[in-house]
Parts: C-alpha cells; sequence; structure tokens
C-alpha cells in the first residue's frame, strides 16, 4: 500500500472522530451528531478500501479507550452495550458505499451518491445494528426495528449531506480513480 | 496523552497486562450470555464493582456516568420484558447489560491507551501472513492520532473564514460548507504527508506523486 | 502491497560522496503540461539556492533532487545514484524538509516524530533514543520530548520537521520553501539552523535574504536555468525578470 493511501486511512478515520465533537442537532426529539457522516464521506471520498480502514481505525481507536464518541464516550464499553451493532457496521457502511461510488465515478452525481449512502449508510447500518442490539437486550426483532424509526429522518439528511459533499469533493479534488486509469501504470 | 478515558492509579489492576484484562472481558461476556440466570448476571455485576471500585480505586462518578449513558436503554428494557415476558428475564437483561459495559469501562480507565496500541499490534501479527505490516497499523494509529488536533485547527479556521463573510455558523448546512473546503484542504496536505513518508523511508519504492494530477504541476 | 524487503547495508549500490547531485538533460511534464525542459546542472557547492515564480518548477526541481519525483526524461544522479533505479539508497542520502509543518510530523508526541524515520531504518531502540535526544537537545526541544506536537509553535512545528530529518544523517538535504508559513523570528531561526548544517544544502525558498551568503543560486523561470551564479548576479536577474511581469 502507498503512504497517500496509509495517510487517507488516519485521515477519514480522525474526521470521523473530529464530527463526533460538532454540535449535535435536534430533529423533533431526537439529537443528530454528525459521525455517520464520516462514514458516509470515507466510502464516497476515498473508495471503499480505504473507507472501510478507516472506519475500522476509527473503530479500534475508540476501543484502546480514547473518548471520540458524541458526548465523551468511548473505551470497550461502548462495544458491549446495546449500540455496538451500529458501530461496528460503520466499516462495513463505508466499504459498500465505497464500491457503489466506485462503479459510478464517472458519472458520479448527487442522486447516485444519495443512493449509496441510503444503501451503505443507513440499510446495512440498520440491517447489523438492530439485530445486536435486540440481542443484547434480549428483545425482539420487531421493537428494535420500530425503536431504531427515530433515527431515519436524521439519517435521510445526512445521507444527502454526504452525497452534496461529496459531489463537491469529487469535482475540487478527486481522490477516487475511474477504472481505466487506475489500472494504468504508475 | 491528555486525551484519553485512563484514570492513572498505582493498583494491581492497572500494572495488569492488557491482553489479560482484555482475555477477562470476552470471557465475562461469554459468561453472562451463556448462563442467563440471576445468580451469574447479579454476581458479574457485583464482582466488576467490586474489582473497579475497591481493587482498582476507581471513582464511583465513573460508574454512575457509564450507567447514566445506558439509563434509557435500561429502563426501556425492562418496561418491555415486564410487558411481554417476565420480570426475572427483565432483571437478568437489565444485569448483564450493566455488567458488561462497567467492565469494559475498567478495562479501559485502568490501561493506557499505549499498551491497548501495542495489543492491537500483537493482534496484527499474524496479519503478516496476508501482507498487512503491524508497524503500519502502529503508523496509522498515531497519524490519526496526530490529525486530530490539525484537523480541528483547519475546521476553527475555516469555520471563522465564512463567519467573517457572513456565512452560516451554526446547524447542519454550516456543517456542509464548512466540510467541503476543510477535506480539500486536508486531501491536499495528505498527499504532502505521503511524500514525508516516503522521505522518511516508509515507502521502499519511488512513486510518482500523486499530486500531479490534481495540482496539474501547478507547484513551485 | 509493495515488495516488502527491507534494505540492508549489504545490498545498497555504493555511492560516491563527492559527486553531489547531477542532473543530465532533465524534464518533466505532467500530461501534456512540461514543468521542466532540458536542464543539465551539477550541484556540488556547499550551499545553493533556488528561486523562482509560482509555478515555475522549482518544487519539482526539488523533488527530483531525491527521487519524490521521477523525471520524464534525462537521468538524476545523486553520488553516482540513479534516483530512478536506487530510489531507496538516494532518499537514505537525501533528507527532505517540506514547506507546512503539519504535512510533515506523523506523531503525536514531538520525540515519537523524530524517532520514526529511525525505525524505518532499523535503528536498535537504545541507539534511536540517544540520537532523538541529542537533536531534540540541539534544536531547543528537549523540554517538549513528550508534548503533543500540535502545542508547539509554527516555529518549533518547523524545528521538529528539521530534526525528524536529520536525525536520519542524511549526506545531503533539500529544503522547499521552509520558512515560507513563518514569521521573521523564526524565519531567523530556520536560517541559522541551515547555516550550521555541515551538509549540503538546496534550499527552495521566496525569502530572497536567506541566499545572502550562499555559494551558488539558480533562477528558474518556464521550467529552465535561466540564471545560476553567485547571489548577487543571480538575485539582481530574478528580481528584474519580476519587475518586468
Amino acid at each position: 500500500m502507498r503512504s497517500r493511501e496509509l495517510v487517507h486511512i488516519a485521515l477519514f478515520a480522525a474526521i470521523t472522530a473530529v464530527l463526533g465533537v460538532v454540535p449535535a442537532v435536534n430533529v423533533g426529539p431526537v439529537p443528530i451528531t454528525a459521525q455517520t457522516l464520516g462514514v458516509m464521506l470515507a466510502g464516497s471520498v476515498v473508495g471503499a478500501r480505504r473507507g472501510f480502514l478507516s472506519q475500522l481505525l476509527f473503530l479500534v481507536l475508540v476501543a484502546v479507550g480514547l473518548p471520540l464518541l458524541p458526548g465523551g464516550r468511548g473505551g470497550l464499553s461502548v462495544f458491549t452495550g446495546p449500540t455496538a451493532g451500529y458501530l461496528l457496521s460503520w466499516p462495513v457502511a463505508a466499504l459498500v458505499i465505497g464500491l457503489i461510488t466506485e462503479r459510478v465515478w464517472r458519472r458520479y452525481n448527487l442522486g447516485w451518491g444519495v443512493f449509496a449512502n441510503v444503501l451503505g449508510g443507513m440499510v446495512v447500518i440498520y440491517a447489523v445494528g438492530i439485530p445486536v442490539s435486540a440481542a443484547v437486550l434480549g428483545a425482539s426483532l420487531w421493537t428494535t426495528s420500530v425503536a431504531a424509526l427515530i433515527f431515519l429522518p436524521g439519517d435521510l439528511v445526512k445521507a444527502v449531506l454526504a452525497a452534496a459533499v461529496a459531489v463537491q469533493v469529487r469535482r475540487s479534488y478527486p481522490v477516487i480513480e475511474p477504472r481505466d486509469r487506475a489500472v494504468a501504470p504508475r | 496523552m491528555t486525551l484519553a478515558l485512563y484514570v492513572p492509579r498505582a493498583t494491581v489492576v492497572h500494572r495488569a497486562p492488557a491482553g489479560l484484562k482484555l482475555l477477562s472481558l470476552s470471557l465475562t461476556g461469554v459468561l453472562v450470555f451463556a448462563v442467563p440466570t440471576l445468580p451469574v448476571a447479579a454476581g458479574a455485576l457485583a464482582a466488576v464493582l467490586a474489582v473497579g471500585l475497591f481493587v482498582a480505586e476507581l471513582p464511583p462518578e465513573l460508574f454512575g456516568r457509564q450507567a447514566r449513558t445506558l439509563l434509557w436503554w435500561l429502563v426501556a428494557l425492562l418496561a418491555l420484558h415486564l410487558l411481554t415476558t417476565d420480570p426475572e428475564t427483565g432483571a437478568v437483561a437489565v444485569l448483564r447489560l450493566l455488567a458488561l459495559v462497567l467492565a469494559a469501562a475498567v478495562v479501559t480507565a485502568t490501561t493506557r491507551v499505549t499498551e491497548m496500541v501495542a495489543v492491537v499490534e500483537w493482534l496484527c501479527a499474524p496479519l503478516r501472513l496476508v501482507g498487512v505490516r503491524p508497524a503500519r497499523v502502529g503508523l496509522v494509529i498515531a497519524m490519526a492520532l496526530r490529525f486530530l488536533p490539525v484537523l480541528a485547527e483547519r475546521a476553527d479556521a475555516i469555520r471563522e473564514a465564512q463567519a467573517a463573510r457572513g456565512g452560516p455558523v451554526r446547524g447542519l448546512r454550516a456543517t456542509v460548507t464548512m466540510v467541503v473546503p476543510l477535506l480539500v484542504s486536508v486531501l491536499r496536505m495528505a498527499d504532502t504527508v505521503g511524500e514525508a513518508l516516503d522521505a522518511r523511508g516508509a515507502d521502499d519504492v519511488p512513486a510518482q506523486p500523486s499530486w500531479r494530477r490534481r495540482t496539474g504541476g501547478r507547484l513551485s | 502491497m509493495r515488495r516488502r524487503s527491507v534494505a540492508v547495508a549489504s545490498d545498497a549500490p555504493v555511492a560516491d560522496a563527492a559527486r553531489g547531485f547531477e542532473l543530465l538533460e532533465v524534464g518533466h511534464s505532467y500530461g501534456n503540461r512540461v514543468v521542466l525542459s532540458d536542464v543539465t546542472l551539477h550541484l556540488t557547492e556547499h550551499r545553493i539556492g533556488v528561486v523562482g515564480g509560482n509555478g515555475s518548477g522549482k518544487s519539482t526541481l526539488a523533488r527530483l533532487l531525491n527521487g519524490l519525483v521521477l523525471p520524464s526524461a534525462g537521468r538524476v544522479l545523486v553520488d553516482g545514484l540513479d534516483t530512478r533505479s536506487d530510489g531507496r539508497a538516494v532518499r537514505r542520502r537525501v533528507g527532505f524538509v517540506f514547506q507546512d509543518p503539519d504535512a510533515q510530523i506523523v506523531h503525536p508526541t514531538v520525540a515519537e516524530d523524530v524517532a520514526y524515520g529511525l525505525v524505518n531504518q532499523g535503528v536498535p531502540a537504545t541507539e534511536r533514543a540517544a540520537r532523538v535526544g541529542e537533536v531534540l537537545e540541539r534544536y531547543g526541544l528537549a523540554g517538549h520530548a513528550d508534548h503533543p506536537a500540535h502545542l508547539l509553535s509554527g516555529g518549533q512545528k518547523q524545528l521538529l520537521a528539521i530534526a525528524g530529518v536529520l536525525v536520519m544523517r542524511p549526506a545531503r538535504i533539500v529544503f522547499d520553501e521552509p520558512t515560507t508559513l513563518l514569521d521573521l523570528i523564526n524565519t531567523r531561526r530556520i536560517r541559522q539552523v541551515i547555516e550550521a548544517l555541515d551538509q549540503q544544502a538546496v534550499v527552495v525558498t521566496h525569502h530572497l535574504d536567506l541566499l545572502d551568503d550562499f555559494d551558488r543560486v539558480l533562477v528558474i523561470d518556464g521550467g529552465r536555468v535561466v540564471a545560476d551564479g553567485p547571489p548577487s548576479s543571480s538575485l539582481a536577474t530574478y528580481r528584474r525578470l519580476m519587475d518586468d511581469r
């Protein structure tokens, strides 16, 4: 792996961490933090592989005891709590978003961005987060799914925002390369 | 490392190897889920509190803070079980959740970040077989920690610049108008950091730097 | 994943320390954009300055000198080693200091960052600690060894970046606008640091007074060397060139 790719991995882990301290915005009664914005940006700006590794790195940083989650939470306890599944899904979410983004890179636009973010940043996260939540709480899948609905509006807003950011970044400083150029020898 | 959840004390728990503490934590997790009975769950919680408060000498507030972040989950969980199952199952679910979260908090509060990073590098050693270099894992961890304050500084600078021009300063809109220039600026920096790593011997093979494509060579 | 073999002294090509930098009919372009063309230079002087406007090609020239950039045409030799075929050996001989200190500091604390290059070279821990301590002492950073790098001032950060390069004991050092982001006091400090170096130094800069006592100054314009001589004549040419724009 080239040095610059290592830098991107570290950078996007740090971006997710820094977004944890952006003050939460209330959508209805639910506080929405900007942190999953970092997950979505990682996938859509640096692609599947680096996006995945960057969010994995973020989780490692949290696990080793840094208070990088909203409210200064962190350490191993967040991985034994009811929201562990949501967290653990972040690398996979970035991976899925990255795969979609790389595939449509040449015609990437707001629509594709929102599609990728909803699929990777919401469907994947809920698909892992809800069952883990249900298991940790010993509750039924149905109940936890209904409870998870409160995140839906905020997550939709973030999916659009992240796509808007990714479209602008792609225009001014693209990192992912079109497939045909990526395989050319350097 | 000023930014950490570590609580310095000179106790046997603090001195215990990080790997041993992590192993105990996972065994606790396996135990409370494999044997979902009231004595086991309550016993686990009591043991965690005893070790945390009296052996590791951690402040009670630490446990209070952890419990508070879980409060609504615990209340909802109990209510759910009272409605759908029986009080005992509910109590087991609540107690084991608390026990696990607090046990993890004890490990985090008694283990330095550097020790944990060493465990991570050690755990990565088998990945050598698939081409991962553990030293590079340590490097990306270090770089991420290094970038945190750099990002925060740059974000502040951009926020100030935008506020000075009358832009939004709060809310999601402000986040987007802040994030785009922030990303562009740090991606540009990342190119130089990559070169600096190479210049200090990180990479074996000389590579064409990637800034050529996007700056069109407008470097001088 | 790249080749994972680590350089050992025995397989390193033999360098001829007296030869300095040799650029032989070097050209460089990014796509259609030509940034350097037909540059032939032999750089052996102790202190060499490089000046030029924005976009003149001087940063590319600096990067050619340690193999961060490989020439599109011609060859670059450092003490007889080709940057293309002996890139790693070249980069061990040539240290590189960048403009933005934040982009060069990759570890959260000062001593860890200085040690980084030595870790890459496989220097044993005890020797590493001694060399790091010595360099920190020299640059007045000894009291900051365990401090977070972000708490340093801009000037201290640049000194840290230089310390991280010098600790590796390169034979030659290239500076790419090392003072552009610094105030006057720190610029003076960096100037003193460069003056005190035993090694050969090539300094790309916009701070012309940095070059007053240099042995040789190159003026780059439009990808070509348009003046080459002692500071007095080269800098006069450069000032005229800029005034005519």
